[in-house]
C-alpha cells in the first residue's frame, strides 16, 4: 500500500486553494495533489501515493545510480564470474 | 517509462547478483520492511536469485494486514449505518472482521466506497449534505500527509460531515520491537522508502548505533532491491552498521519538510496495536484535540468489540521476521486470499499472500509447469 508510482507532470493548476496537477503515467492521466512539492514545474516526474506528490525524482541522481549500476557491470565482466551453485538466473 | 523499466534490467540484475555472491562469506538474515518491497520481491523471485547464505525475511510493512480486527469491525459498524457513506481504499474492502467484509455490507445496501485519494471524500461529502462520509484512514507514514491533508481541507473549508475513521502505524518503533525480541534473527534491514521519502531517515540512526545493525533505505524495482541487499551485506561483512540510501533519486535525508509540517499540524504520536503482533507505544498517530470533532470513532462512539484470531494462525511471528508462511500449516490450505484466517493472508502485500499469489504453497513439481514468474 505503500507503493508511489513515478509520473511526469502534465499540467499544473490550483483548485479550492491547493496546488494540483495533471500527471501522466505512461498512458493513464490522473489528477495529483503537488502541495507537498511546490516547486514542482511541468516536465519534472513526482512519485505519487494516492493522489499526492510526495517527492520529485531527481532525474540527475536516478542517471547516476543507474549508471554506477551498469558500471558494476563491466566490472563484473572482468573477472571471470564463479558460478557455483548454479542457483543464477534471469531476473 | 523513465526510471523505471531501466531498473528491472535483467542483466545487471544478474550481475549484482554475482557481486553480492563475491561479497558474502557467512549467513546473513535481511528484513525488507515494506510490504511492497516483499511483494516485489517474491513477484521477481529476488529471494530465490540470492546466494543460499542470504535469507530475506519479510517485515510488518503492510497497513492493511496489521490493522487490528477490533478496527475493521469498527469499520464495518459504521459502514452499517443508513446516515453512512463509508470510503476505503480498495485494499481494505475483502479484509473479513468477526462478520463479513466491506463487500457483503455493500451488497447488503450499505453505502461502501473505494477512493483513489483521500481528497476524494471531499467531494463525496460536499454532493451528499444529509450524509455522514466516513474515511477509513489506514497506512504509515507514506499515507499520512494525504490523510492529515483530508483533516486539514475538512477543517479549512468547513465541510463537517467528513470524518476519519484513523488507525495510523509508524515504521521505527516496529522495526525496536522487532530488534528487542529474544527470538530476533535480523540482521539487517532494507528500509522503507516510500516511509522516508516523507519522513526522512534521521529516526532510523539511533537504531542502527543502538542494535548496531545497518539499515538501507531502498526502493521498490529489482533493482533497487538487489542493490540494497548488496549495500547490507557490505556493511555485516565489514562490521559497520549505518544508515544508508539507495533510494537517492527519490528521498533526500530529511524528507519531506512541507510533508511533515502538515502531519504535525493534524496528528499526534499514539500507541497502536498492530495486528498479530499486539500494542506497540508510540506506534501510530491519532488526531490532534483541535481535529477530534472529525474523528469518527468520536463522532460515532463505537464501543469496543471483542475479537478472537484463529489460534492456527502465526501471523505475528511472520510479521516480525520469526517465522515463514510454509511453517503455518494452515498456509494454502483452509488460509488463501479468498478465505483468509490472518493479517498476512488478507492484503496482496503480506508476506502469506505474496507467497501464494506467485505458487510458493505448491510442491516443486508443480512449480516447473507454471512457470516461475518472472520477467
Ligand atoms: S497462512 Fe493464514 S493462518 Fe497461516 S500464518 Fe498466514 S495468515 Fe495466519
Amino acid at each position: 500500500m505503500c507503493l508511489a508510482i513515478p509520473g511526469k507532470v502534465v499540467e499544473t493548476f490550483s483548485n479550492e486553494g491547493m496546488h494540483m496537477a495533471r500527471v501522466q503515467f505512461g498512458g493513464v492521466t490522473r489528477e495529483a495533489c503537488l502541495n507537498y512539492v511546490p516547486e514542482t514545474r511541468v516536465g519534472d516526474y513526482v512519485l505519487v501515493h494516492v493522489g499526492f506528490a510526495i517527492s520529485r525524482v531527481d532525474e540527475e541522481e536516478a542517471r547516476r545510480t543507474f549508471e554506477a549500476l551498469a558500471e558494476l557491470d563491466q566490472l563484473s565482466e572482468l573477472d571471470a564470474p564463479v558460478v557455483e551453485d548454479g542457483r543464477g538466473g534471469a531476473l | 517509462m523513465k526510471y523505471l523499466d531501466e531498473y528491472r534490467d535483467g542483466d545487471i540484475a544478474a550481475k549484482l547478483v554475482e557481486r553480492i555472491r563475491r561479497v558474502q562469506t557467512k549467513p546473513w538474515v535481511i528484513m525488507e520492511v515494506c510490504g511492497g518491497q516483499t511483494h516485489s520481491i517474491v513477484k521477481n523471485g529476488i529471494d530465490h536469485l540470492l546466494p543460499g547464505g542470504v535469507e530475506l525475511v519479510h517485515g510488518p510493512g503492510c497497513p492493511v494486514c496489521v490493522t487490528p480486527l477490533e478496527m475493521i469491525d469498527k469499520a464495518h459498524a459504521i459502514a452499517r449505518r443508513s446516515d453512512v457513506i463509508f470510503c476505503s481504499f480498495g485494499d481494505m474492502l475483502r479484509v473479513p472482521g468477526s462478520d463479513g467484509d466491506l463487500f457483503s455490507i455493500k451488497s447488503r445496501g450499505g453505502d461502501v466506497r473505494v477512493v483513489y485519494s483521500p481528497l476524494d471524500c471531499l467531494k463525496i461529502a460536499r454532493a451528499n449534505p444529509d450524509k455522514q462520509v466516513v474515511f477509513f484512514a489506514i497506512g504509515f507514514e507514506t499515507t499520512a500527509p494525504a490523510n492529515a491533508m483530508l483533516a486539514w481541507q475538512a477543517r479549512q473549508s468547513k465541510v463537517d460531515n467528513v470524518s476519519l475513521l484513523v488507525s495510523h502505524v509508524l515504521v521505527p518503533p516496529a522495526i525496536e520491537a522487532i530488534l528487542s525480541s529474544p527470538e530476533n534473527r535480523v540482521q539487517g534491514f532494507l528500509g522503507p522508502g516510500h516511509v522516508c521519502a516523507v519522513v526522512g531517515y534521521t529516526e532510523y540512526e539511533p537504531l542502527a548505533a543502538r542494535f548496531h545493525v545497518p539499515i538501507v533505505v531502498t526502493g521498490f524495482e529489482p533493482l533497487d532491491i538487489l542493490e540494497g541487499v548488496l549495500m547490507v551485506i557490505e556493511q555485516l561483512e565489514s562490521g559497520r552498521a549505518e544508515v544508508e540510501n539507495q533510494y537517492s533519486r527519490v528521498l533526500a535525508r530529511g524528507g519531506n519538510r512541507p510533508a511533515q509540517e502538515l502531519i504535525a499540524r493534524v496528528f499526534e504520536v499514539s500507541d497502536r496495536k498492530w495486528r498479530g503482533v499486539g500494542t506497540i507505544p508510540g506506534s501510530g498517530f491519532q488526531l490532534r484535540d483541535e481535529f477530534r470533532e472529525f474523528d469518527a470513532e468520536h463522532r460515532f462512539s463505537v464501543e469496543a468489540i471483542d475479537t478472537r484470531e484463529p489460534a492456527v494462525c502465526i501471523s505475528g511471528q511472520i510479521l516480525q521476521g520469526i517465522k515463514k508462511p510454509h511453517d503455518c500449516p494452515a498456509f494454502g490450505t483452509e488460509c488463501t486470499p479468498q478465505h483468509p484466517l490472518g493479517a498476512t493472508m488478507v492484503s496482496a502485500e503480506g508476506a502469506c499472500a505474496a507467497y501464494y499469489a506467485y505458487g510458493r504453497h505448491l510442491k516443486d513439481a508443480d512449480l516447473i509447469t507454471i512457470g516461475d514468474g518472472r520477467r
